[in-house]
């Protein structure tokens, strides 16, 4: 751990702070998940570590690989950048599958969820919009 | 002093992560619905990648962001391919 | 654009990222170049609707916006999750929104800004009708998100793209 010391101290605190609020944030989203009622509400939660807890941790980490390594560390941004894509298309994939699903009565009707727009009832619908 | 801030914060940082894990894999196991399983096995993947982010932090490797990187891919392909399946109940169409 | 280099911007970001993950030598430079070039090449053929920009310069702004509200939305959120969720003040739900956006880039957009925004999940949109189905984790009135999403994100989109 004796890269710990090189930092300045007011590096020091910044990537503490980054750190331990990210962290914090993606906690609390952990704890949504298993507090939350239902799968539509659940769907919120890990959002939190998505968005500001992989930003905050990531900065911290490039801020702290700059100054150790004495040259611009910038391959993190990848992961934020990465995150930033994906993130959306898995959160949309799983709401529709969850909503197909939930119309879906032969699996089990345990949520209401609003029904399709079309003169389709949703039981015979067999391609859905995709 | 600097370095007691930080290994502070970063040993929080770890055991806040280990923690969320579990949640997020409590929820994998317990969800009452295959759609809950997914969600808290993508939240365990991107809760995995901050855990190698901040250890890596933590020992000054920089070789723990690959790691992070792999698992960040393989997180994102796994929950597409089981959306998908839910969604259709086949992978390939 | 030429045959040879159909995705410019696509491909040069390729590159950098490339020279990033791995160090920077001639070879890797013509490595990472000839996949990039592979890549464009590939996407030419996935045949995606070009965006067209309009408006350049609301780009900024709109990203400033959207940041925010995201770390606001983040604030709420967490709010939300201490308090807990059977609370009387918070009821989730489904909220029915008509856009007059059109434009398939646009619209991905602004999915991926609701969906990244904890708080808003983006469940379902109908193309035909531009109906969009979303679920809000701490629901205030309907007429309170059309607005709150035609006025801040829908006009600076129709700005940008249309």
């Amino acid at each position: 751990m004796r890269h710990l010391e090189q930092l300045p101290p007011w590096a020091a605190i910044i990537v503490a702070l980054f750190v331990v609020v990210g962290a914090t944030l993606t906690l609390l989203g952990g704890v949504g998940l298993v507090r939350l009622k239902s799968f539509y509400q659940r769907l919120h939660a890990p959002t939190l570590g998505y968005s500001y807890g992989t930003l905050l941790i990531v900065l911290a980490s490039m801020l702290m690989f700059s100054l150790t390594e004495g040259r611009a560390v910038v391959h993190e941004l990848m992961i934020g950048v990465f995150i930033m894509i994906t993130t959306p298309i898995t959160m949309l994939m799983l709401g529709r599958a969850a909503l197909r699903r939930d119309r879906d009565r032969k699996l089990g009707h345990d949520e209401d969820v609003p029904p399709r727009h079309h003169a389709v009832p949703p039981d015979d619908d067999p391609q859905g919009d995709a | 002093m600097t370095a007691e801030i930080l290994r502070f914060a970063l040993g929080y940082a770890q055991i806040a992560l280990i923690l969320a894990l579990a949640l997020a894999c409590w929820r994998m196991l317990l969800g009452p619905r295959a759609q809950d399983r997914v969600l808290g096995l993508d939240t365990m993947y991107s809760i995995a990648m901050l855990l190698f982010l901040v250890i890596g932090m933590g020992n000054g490797n920089v070789f723990f962001f690959e790691g992070a990187l792999v698992i960040a891919v393989l997180g994102f392909v796994t929950t597409v391919i089981a959306a998908k399946f839910l969604m259709r109940g086949e992978v390939i169409e | 654009m030429s045959r040879l280099v159909p995705h410019p911007v696509l491909s040069a970001v390729l590159v950098l990222m490339w020279l990033f993950l791995t160090a920077f030598t001639p070879g890797h430079l013509v490595l990472g170049t000839l996949i990039a070039l592979g890549a464009g090449w590939t996407v030419e053929h996935l045949h995606p609707p070009r965006p067209v920009f309009r408006r350049w310069q609301a780009i900024p702004k709109l990203m400033a916006i959207v940041a925010l509200d995201i770390l606001r939305s983040n604030i709420s959120v967490a709010r939300v999750l201490v308090l807990g969720p059977d609370h009387p003040k918070y009821h989730s739900g489904f909220v029915q929104l008509t856009l007059r956006m059109r434009d398939p880039n646009a619209i991905a957009v602004l999915a991926i800004i609701l969906t990244g925004t904890p708080g808003t999940a983006w469940i379902e949109f109908d193309q035909e009708e531009g109906r969009l189905l979303l679920h809000v984790l701490d629901l205030r009135s309907d007429d309170d998100w059309q607005s709150l999403i035609h006025d801040r994100y829908e006009a600076l989109l129709l700005e940008i793209f249309e």
